[in-house]
């Protein structure tokens, strides 16, 4: 049951980034640079984390590879093919769930398979889909009928069903609470385990990023460079409140200027840059 | 066109109706009082409408028949059987229930009307024929009325038809295509707000025959809202939506059919409805000026006559034939937008 995922190798998922830059023409006339000459290459099969304050161009960057948004210079690969525009081996996942609200659960998670023409081969699996993500019950329901999680739950099948080499998740536990969101990470990371889909994840949470990722990406802010990329040596299944685990967070929050009194290094974002990472004890 | 009264919405009260509880519910109307009095309120005023209309002297002239009499009877039957059908559950108990009250307040008009034309004279002939005298009306021209209504239908589901199908594809185009949009919209601004009744002297020279240009002048009046409300629908669909149908391997056609057009719907059915209020004016309009069949037309010639109970009947048969179309309509909506119900109230 494995589709072969549009263009390129269908084995190879990894991602590279070279010498990406986005410049944004702001109203007065003037360049803004979000992202400046960012080089990264992600393995196949590995799950990344992007952190960094807001104006670091995390969710532009998140744009870039999904093709969303070309960059101003720089290339960008996915299994050794340049990224032209959209595509269906790329799947995205916002911190809006974004259903369609005018569909039922079953026809949003089917919506890849027929954009690409597709459904009638594999109709059957939309409900090994439904399943992955315990909806079976509700794959009739229409999405102002679910909670929070259930439509998170929901718009990770609609962007796994295409078997996406590249999944790109911008802040998509954001908006859910603590409880819920500690049992979507449990779930992304099983789905992760058993399909090996490159991952790229956006959050906020540091506590997010050391629990789920092989790595974390530190960015700064304007323009959008990596401060330091972090390897998460923590064996799986990973504890949180294991020693290393609180060690790394130090760390990271150090790096990120919230451990010592303030930011010193980094030009704070007036006004959010402390929202998600510095809200956390 | 009081469009505006008619967006409540029936469907929505009916759906309410079998439980009768819930805030502003509709059937604890009458709950808190003696049960037998609200059941016997139709047939009451039946019998009241009876015994007006057969016992009270005549004070205006009127050709004797028996027409509004059996009318009224077959009335107090109906009702009768209304307010027995209250004590049994289901659907059709509850509807009559929730609907005696407003049967009981329509026969009471019935009454005050015969009071104020036939018993009193209060009201001068020719102008306000009673019921009665419209009934019969209605019953001697049967024929033509029922040809009326049929040319009118015919007329107006044509122009609708055109004017939805011409809006709905300008719409889209100028919702979606930027370029479309800054050579249309400014065009639509200017020729959409002259009302499709000014262009009756174009229409007419511009179109071999009546039929023609009426449904010409039916389809601009109705273009022009579901073209506007169509491309804002249309261009104001989230953008989270279309990234993620492009990320899911979307081409044009998923995205404008699949995605902006569904996401459009709830405004394009305002469109829709505002349409068959500007098609209602614009057939009339047409019907009184050029096209010579129909209600509207039917409606003139009787008024050069001073057929007045003609008038009425066509009046009648008008009111139902509109709110008809416009309870079909919300049919349309109800099972077409479903998805909607719990996220919006309108």
């Amino acid at each position: 049951m494995v589709i072969p995922a549009a263009g390129g190798r269908a084995d190879d998922s990894s991602l590279h980034l070279r010498d990406v830059a986005k410049a944004f023409r702001k109203e007065d006339g003037s360049t803004m640079t979000a992202i400046e000459r960012l080089t990264l290459t992600v393995a196949a099969g590995e799950m990344v984390a992007l952190i960094g304050p807001s104006g670091c161009g995390k969710s532009t960057l998140l744009r870039m590879i999904a093709g969303l948004e070309r960059p101003t210079s720089g290339a960008i690969h996915v299994g050794g093919q340049p990224i032209e525009g959209p595509g269906a081996e790329r799947g995205l996942m916002f911190q809006d769930p974004s259903l369609f609200p005018w569909k039922s659960v079953r026809r949003n998670i089917e919506s890849g398979l027929v954009a690409r023409g597709v459904l009638h081969r594999y109709r059957g699996e939309v409900d090994e889909y439904l399943k992955l993500v315990g909806l079976e019950a509700f794959a009739d329901a229409y999405p102002h009928q679910l909670s929070g999680g259930m439509a998170q739950r929901a718009a990770l099948a609609r962007a796994l069903i295409n078997h996406p080499k590249v999944l790109l998740l911008d802040e998509p536990l954001g908006a859910l609470d603590q409880f819920t969101r500690m049992r979507m990470q449990d779930e992304v990371i099983r789905i992760w385990q058993a399909r090996r889909t490159t991952m790229v994840l956006v959050t906020h949470d540091i506590d997010e990023a050391i629990y789920m990722c092989d790595r974390i990406v530190v960015l700064s802010p304007r323009p959008g460079r990596i401060e330091r990329a972090i390897d998460v040596p923590l064996a799986r299944p990973r504890q949180r409140n294991h020693p290393r685990f609180l060690e790394l967070r130090a760390e990271i929050l150090e790096m990120l200027h919230f451990a010592d009194g303030g930011p010193t290094g980094v030009a704070p974002a007036p006004g959010g840059s402390a929202s998600g990472a510095g809200g956390r004890p | 066109m009081s469009s505006a009264s008619q967006v409540m919405d029936p469907a929505r009260e009916e759906a309410a109706l079998p439980d009768d509880s819930g805030p502003a519910g509709p059937g604890d109307f009458f709950e808190g009082r003696p049960r037998p009095v609200a059941a016997l309120a139709p047939a009451g005023a039946a019998l009241l409408a009876l015994l007006v209309h057969v016992f009270l002297p005549d004070r205006q002239f009127s050709p004797p028949s028996r027409l509004y009499a059996w009318f009224l009877s077959a009335l107090l039957a109906g009702s009768l059987v209304m307010g027995g059908l209250r004590w049994t559950r289901g659907r059709l108990g509850a509807w009559c229930r929730y609907r005696s009250p407003l049967v009981a307040g329509a026969i009471a008009l019935l009454i005050l009307w015969d009071l104020a034309t036939l018993k009193s004279g209060w009201l001068p002939q020719p102008f306000f024929p009673g019921p009665g005298q419209v009934l019969a009306a209605m019953r001697e021209d049967a024929g033509p009325l029922a040809l009326s209504t049929y040319h009118s239908l015919r007329l107006l589901l044509s122009g609708y038809a055109a004017g939805v199908s011409a809006g709905l594809v300008c719409g889209v185009l100028i919702g979606w295509f930027r370029t479309v949009r800054y050579w249309g919209m400014p065009l639509l601004k200017v020729i959409g707000p002259i009302p499709a009744t000014a262009y009756v002297p174009l229409a007419m020279v511009m179109f071999p025959n009546a039929f023609l240009s009426g449904a010409a002048l039916i389809a601009l009046a109705v273009w022009f809202p579901v073209t506007m409300l169509t491309s804002s629908g249309v261009a104001n669909v989230p953008l989270a939506y279309l990234d993620v149908a492009r990320t899911l391997g979307a081409g044009r056609a998923y995205l404008i059919f699949r995605v902006a057009l569904p996401s459009a719907m709830p405004s394009i059915f305002l469109g829709l409805f505002m349409g068959l209020g500007a098609a209602f004016l614009t057939l009339i309009v047409a019907e009184t000026l050029g096209v010579s069949s129909g209600l509207g037309w039917y409606l003139k010639w009787k008024q050069g006559y001073l057929e007045y109970a003609h008038v009425y009947a066509a009046l009648a048969i008008m009111a139902l034939f509109f709110s008809g179309l416009m309870t079909a309509l919300f049919r349309v909506r109800d099972s077409a937008l479903g998805w909607q119900k719990g996220v919006l109230r309108w």
